[in-house]
């Protein structure tokens, strides 16, 4: 071997290391862009947001949560004059524009509703899939295979041709618009993710434990209890955030099934509109409010991001 | 004999929940464990779509619930097969589908490739670039209308400054040749991640003895890449091909929001038309046969998925 060769045969050298770098740098800096776009817009006044050249540096103000928060009323001058000082900074901002605040907008209900569908369709969807994917781990089920074909093909289906029939279900159950018929909607979707990922973490717990705990007095379900969940905890808090995230994410169901009361964020985001169109900083404001919780959640996931994407078939 | 000993020993703890469930045999206790879930899927799956398929025989119409229904055996299947709006959205599909898939592989690929030289910091970027998939399809998909919009949109806007067309007549959603395109890029922006990171995990699953022997051979750098890492991450980056092509082929989100279909019917992909003819033309008895004919569709797609799925996983 030649003395030239410092790093081992196989590993890259550091001139295309270096090459490999700037380029991943480059697209993950052009690929954030669009994100960093939305906060930037969140923080612009309407006046800001659509001026041409696109304004890179700009005084912030908080317009968009404003407007984001509260639907407004155009007034005359005299009117806002003959009322008394402005309360708070949202008031003042919205009286420059010769507008009164009318009332709450529809934002925060609709915020609630993503965060009661989400987490009540998570927690059902959890609960579920860990049970059967104890049972499909563990026992000799009849069918296993064709039950877990069937529980995972129920996802490919296209949402708007499972709308259909949910539509006309749900109207003679008297589901529609309501929290609980998408949450049993979004269980339903989510259950089939949650049991393929759980049935991949409990089968590498070793069966051993639960034996063990069998021969010192528990039962069946005890030594599940006791043994199999404690180890499964990772995993479980790993698939409730891909379900949390799907729920959170969700959009055709949402948008095909509710209109009012149960209405979630994503199809009320995009309707946000001010005087003469689109509202872009409040929209910026609510789609940022939005996002925080889903890179937060990435963040925590990212050990485990592969597995849940490709429905536990690659393990890192 | 254990079974004996434990029971016995079982009987002795005075746990109440031991009590209970004493008689459940392990069978019992699966099918306990099971059957919910099935029984849910029964409800919110299975039984939707029998009424669909017997909904896809008639010419029923959900805004009108008190008329007569009449049975049209298979005359709305027909009428789809020979329907030419149909087979234009199946076109549309397949041409978004082909696109995607194409560029985000490519793109991905590549990423994935280079990530696995390791460089400084690679965790970071590579987390960074993670970031846009998770994101919702929807409420992004509509936040890029205003990176869109001729002029003031910042997308417009740099492609203007960089090519010199003038940024009035970058019109990317209501022109009919751009429209198609502005949904395939920000479709691949979102998901290249995805396939990045699935075909990292292949290139990473390649042993490091297989390049050393190859390096003894003194194959060359661009031998080793084609029949070395190619082939061996090769059943991942079909696994990324089947997940993405089953997702596009439902794809409704982002299309819906960023030009509804338009202009015209320019990006009227399947599910569009599915939208539209069933909950704005509320032809639910048509729209119900066409459901069943991409459910029937999907299925073979997720049968063919499931396959190579158990292949990757015996690796």
């Amino acid at each position: 071997m030649s003395l030239t060769t410092a790093h081992s045969v196989v590993a890259p050298s550091a001139g295309s290391k270096r090459i490999a770098g700037a380029i991943i740098i480059a697209y993950a800096l052009i690929s954030i862009v669009p994100l960093l776009w939305i906060f930037a817009t969140s923080f612009k006044t309407p006046p800001d947001s659509i001026a041409y050249p696109p304004k890179i540096v700009f005084q912030p103000s908080i317009e968009g949560y404003c407007n984001l928060f509260t639907t407004r009323t155009r007034q005359t001058p005299e009117y806002i004059n003959s009322l008394g000082p402005a309360t708070g900074f949202c008031d003042e901002t919205v009286r420059k524009r010769n507008m009164v605040i009318a009332g709450p907008s529809n934002f925060l209900p609709r915020f609630v509703n993503s965060l009661i569908i989400a987490f009540g369709s998570t927690f059902c969807a959890v609960f579920l899939g860990t049970l059967s994917a104890y049972g499909f781990s563990r026992f000799k089920v009849p069918l296993a295979d064709d039950l877990l074909f069937f529980i995972l093909s129920t996802r490919f289906m296209p949402p708007i041709a499972v709308a259909i029939p949910i539509y006309l279900m749900y109207r003679e159950l008297g589901l529609s618009d309501t929290a609980l018929g998408m949450i049993l909607l979004y269980t339903a979707v989510n259950v089939s993710l949650a049991v393929w990922l759980l049935k991949g973490f409990i089968d590498e717990i070793p069966r051993e434990y639960e034996e063990a705990a069998m021969i010192d007095g528990y039962t069946r379900l005890q030594a599940f209890w006791r043994t199999v969940l404690p180890q499964a905890t990772t995993g479980i808090a790993a698939t409730a955030i891909f379900c949390l995230i799907f729920a959170w994410n969700e959009y055709a169901f949402a948008a095909l099934l509710t209109s009012g009361t149960a209405q979630t964020a994503p199809p009320f985001i995009p309707t946000i509109i001010g005087e003469g169109g689109q509202d872009w900083p409040a929209v910026a404001a609510g789609t940022t409010i939005f996002l925080v919780p889903i890179l937060v959640f990435t963040i925590l996931l990212r050990k485990q991001l592969l597995r849940g994407i490709t429905f536990g078939a690659v393990r890192k | 004999m254990l079974n004996r000993t434990a029971e016995n020993v079982a009987r002795a703890t005075p746990e109440p929940l031991a009590r209970k469930v004493r008689g459940i045999s392990d069978k019992g206790l699966a099918w306990l464990f099971i059957s919910p879930t099935i029984l849910l899927l029964l409800a919110i799956n299975i039984f939707p779509l029998f009424w669909a398929i017997y909904l896809s025989f008639t010419n029923y119409r959900a805004n009108r619930p008190n008329e007569v229904v009449k049975n049209l055996g298979f005359a709305n299947y027909q009428r789809i097969l020979g329907d030419q709006d149909i087979w234009i959205a199946m076109q549309t599909t397949a041409h978004f589908v082909f696109w995607t898939i194409l560029l985000q592989t490519l793109i991905g690929f590549t990423l994935a490739w280079l990530i696995d030289r390791k460089f400084r910091g690679h965790a970071f970027w590579t987390t960074l670039i993670l970031v846009p998939m998770m994101l919702s399809p929807a409420v992004v998909g509509n936040f890029w209308r205003f990176l869109y919009e001729p002029q003031i949109g910042l997308f417009s806007y740099v492609i203007s400054f960089v090519s010199g067309i003038p940024p009035t007549s970058i019109q990317m959603l209501s022109n009919v040749s751009l429209a198609p395109w502005s949904i395939i890029i920000v479709d691949t922006w979102m998901w290249t991640p995805y396939v990045m990171l699935i075909c990292l995990a292949g290139l990473r699953s390649i042993p490091e003895y297989i390049y050393e022997a190859a390096e003894v051979d003194r194959a060359s750098n661009w031998r080793q890449f084609w029949s070395i890492t190619l082939p061996m991450a090769l059943p991942f980056i079909m696994l990324a091909v089947l997940f993405r092509g089953i997702e596009n082929f439902k794809m409704f989100d982002m299309v819906n929001l960023l030009t509804g279909g338009g202009p015209g019917s320019t990006t009227e992909v399947a599910s569009i038309t599915l939208k539209r003819q069933a909950f704005e033309s509320w032809r639910t008895g048509y729209s119900s046969a066409f459901a069943i004919i991409l459910f029937v569709a999907v299925f073979g797609l997720a049968n063919i998925y499931v396959k190579a799925l158990n292949k990757v996983k015996q690796r």
